[in-house]
């Protein structure tokens, strides 16, 4: 497969909301593509018609009766890591 | 001489009087305090243990002293959410960050009497094969301290290693709870999927995430995971826990039929570290176990399946720290899109970008099918082989990893030598199979692990093999 050009890593970086500074564009790039060039071996395994494994242990559609269950979270606690409150409420930069 | 005898007899000399929860929380905070140079601990937790001690020995004092883990000091990786103080992950995104709620595992741990004395260092986000990820502080080996402790729960494993603790728990994604134990010299425990409550741990790789025990004994290891192990509606991966006490083992090794893992003795091996797997192999069958070698082909593209499903798992569960709800926040932002890239950028270090990266491109369209889906399929692949083979052997034996513990800075500039050092323990991750390591001797004066795996579900039977290993490999 055709390796990550210095775009492309610019390109990752941005859909993951990642900034990388201009000094390190080449060493990701780098770093990268050797982990790529290594997981492409899998290109050459015969698979048959095998499909693919989501998870592991066969569960289907756990499910449990629905009412609350009071754990004892505390609406303040969990506010106490928010960066900025206002009322009660996470406050964010404006969106549109 | 060990600082703690086994937990059964900790947890009843504080029953009877003997000593004090608050003595065993003390000392385990002198030796915390007196070890630091190894950099294995992140935080202390004195307050809230002490207060839970106190707590303890006042019922005791009352006659209320049930308990099997009554007084027990142990210390937590840095991933687990504990009250009492901060939950980092060893990264920087979450420094100062206060759990709302605990984990699942602490407070079964807490109810049988456990009380967490500490949170130990691992790479950041649990990113790594020797700790040097974390984004506070490089561990040290407590064999040699030029060398690391392994990882990603490095600093579990040398807590217990050096005594700090009689028990430890960490997480194990690819190998991070084995390889460590390995190169610390103790036992390292990871169940089968679904088998311990993930609530509460911060998630690395959704599909192979499990947590387990880190303890010098096999018993010790096994009475931990009958605590924390069993269903819990807070984790709806969960599969039923053995109707049998994990603690019911009694080290049979009796035509225990084994399979020696030809994939994992090959060239790329150590040779020291082949030897003591030699040796092992050869002492078992002196004790009555059948081994024969057994070949499992695609084990060979184990790490690559990995290292696609996981950093593709990473990419995903690494999208809630935007510095928005919790963790660092950029204070200067002007706009919503400049308060995520900005608060990502400096709150992530170079391997948890590293694997966001991959991740994000594995699961791109136009590269899905070539690289997640195709190593999903792999994956089957490999299912199926560790099932063909289970019919004929009970257990699999093999290294836990190709070399004893390597030195500090030998990897760290090829991201891609450092994955390798879970060649051989992601595979069990990725069939959701339990497996140990357990300490088989010394090449050059570094531990050996060796590493026993068992079908899913079949985790009294494998402590069963490893207390039976342990006791000849002694």
């Amino acid at each position: 497969m055709a390796k990550l050009t210095r775009d492309d890593v610019l390109k990752l970086a941005h859909l993951a909301r990642i900034e990388i500074d201009e000094s390190e564009i080449d060493r990701y790039q780098t770093e990268l593509n050797e982990i790529l060039k290594y997981v492409e071996q899998l290109q050459n395994v015969d698979v048959d018609d095998l499909l693919p494994t989501d998870q592991v242990t066969g569960l289907t559609n756990v499910s449990r009766e629905d009412k609350v269950i009071d754990y004892g979270y505390k609406p303040a606690d969990l506010l106490k890591n928010v960066p900025a409150v206002v009322d009660n409420q996470i406050k964010v930069k404006r969106i549109l | 001489m060990s600082q703690w005898p086994d937990l059964l007899t900790i947890a009843d000399n504080v029953r009877t009087g003997k000593t004090t929860a608050t003595e065993l929380v003390s000392r385990s905070l002198t030796l915390i305090a007196d070890n630091k140079s190894y950099q294995a601990i992140i935080s202390t937790l004195d307050e809230a243990a002490k207060k839970r001690a106190k707590n303890i020995d006042e019922n005791v004092a009352k006659g209320k002293h049930d308990g099997r883990l009554l007084g027990v000091p142990f210390i937590a990786k840095d991933n687990f959410l504990v009250f009492g103080g901060e939950t980092t992950a060893a990264s920087n995104i979450l420094k100062g960050f206060i759990a709302p709620y605990q984990s699942t595992a602490i407070n079964r741990l807490e109810a049988e009497g456990a009380i967490c004395v500490a949170k130990a260092n691992l790479d950041a986000f649990a990113h790594g094969a020797s700790t040097e990820n974390s984004d506070f502080m490089v561990t040290k080996n407590p064999y040699d301290k030029t060398r690391v402790p392994g990882g990603s729960s490095g600093g579990s494993a040398v807590a217990v290693a050096l005594d700090l603790v009689p028990f430890a728990l960490g997480t194990d994604t690819g190998g991070s709870i084995r390889q460590p134990a390995s190169f610390c010299g103790i036992v390292g425990y990871k169940p089968t999927y679904g088998l311990v409550s993930r609530s509460g741990v911060i998630a690395m790789a959704s599909s192979t995430d499990v947590i387990g025990p880190l303890a010098r004994t096999v018993e010790d290891t096994a009475l931990v995971l009958d605590v924390i192990a069993g269903i819990d509606q807070l984790d709806s991966t969960m599969i039923e826990r053995d109707t049998k006490k994990y603690t019911e083992i009694s080290g049979n090794l009796k035509n225990a039929r084994i399979g020696l893992v030809e994939e994992y003795m090959g060239q790329g091996v150590d040779p020291g570290v082949r030897d003591i797997i030699n040796k092992t192999v050869s002492k078992l069958k002196t004790h009555g176990a059948e081994i024969k070698s057994v070949s499992l082909p695609s084990l060979t593209y184990a790490l690559a399946v990995y290292y696609i499903i996981c950093p593709a798992e990473v990419s995903s569960n690494l999208l809630r720290y935007d510095g928005q709800r919790f963790g660092y926040s950029y204070p200067s932002a002007t706009s919503l899109q400049e308060s995520y890239i900005k608060s990502r950028s400096i709150g992530f270090g170079r391997e948890a970008k590293r694997r966001i990266m991959i991740g994000t491109h594995v699961l791109s369209s136009g590269y899905y099918d070539a690289y997640y889906k195709k190593a999903q399929i792999v994956r089957t692949k490999l299912i199926n082989e560790f099932n063909e083979t289970f019919k004929d052997v009970d257990y699999l034996l093999g290294p836990v990893a190709p070399t004893t513990a390597f030195k500090i800075g030998q990897n760290t500039d090829e991201p891609l030598k450092m994955y390798l050092s879970d060649v051989m323990t992601a595979a069990a991750n990725l069939a959701g199979i339990p497996a140990i390591s357990v300490p088989a001797g010394n090449s050059q004066d570094l531990p050996v692990g060796v590493q026993l795996m068992a079908p899913q579900k079949n985790d009294r039977q494998l402590l069963d093999l490893a207390l039976g290993t342990e006791r000849i490999m002694k």
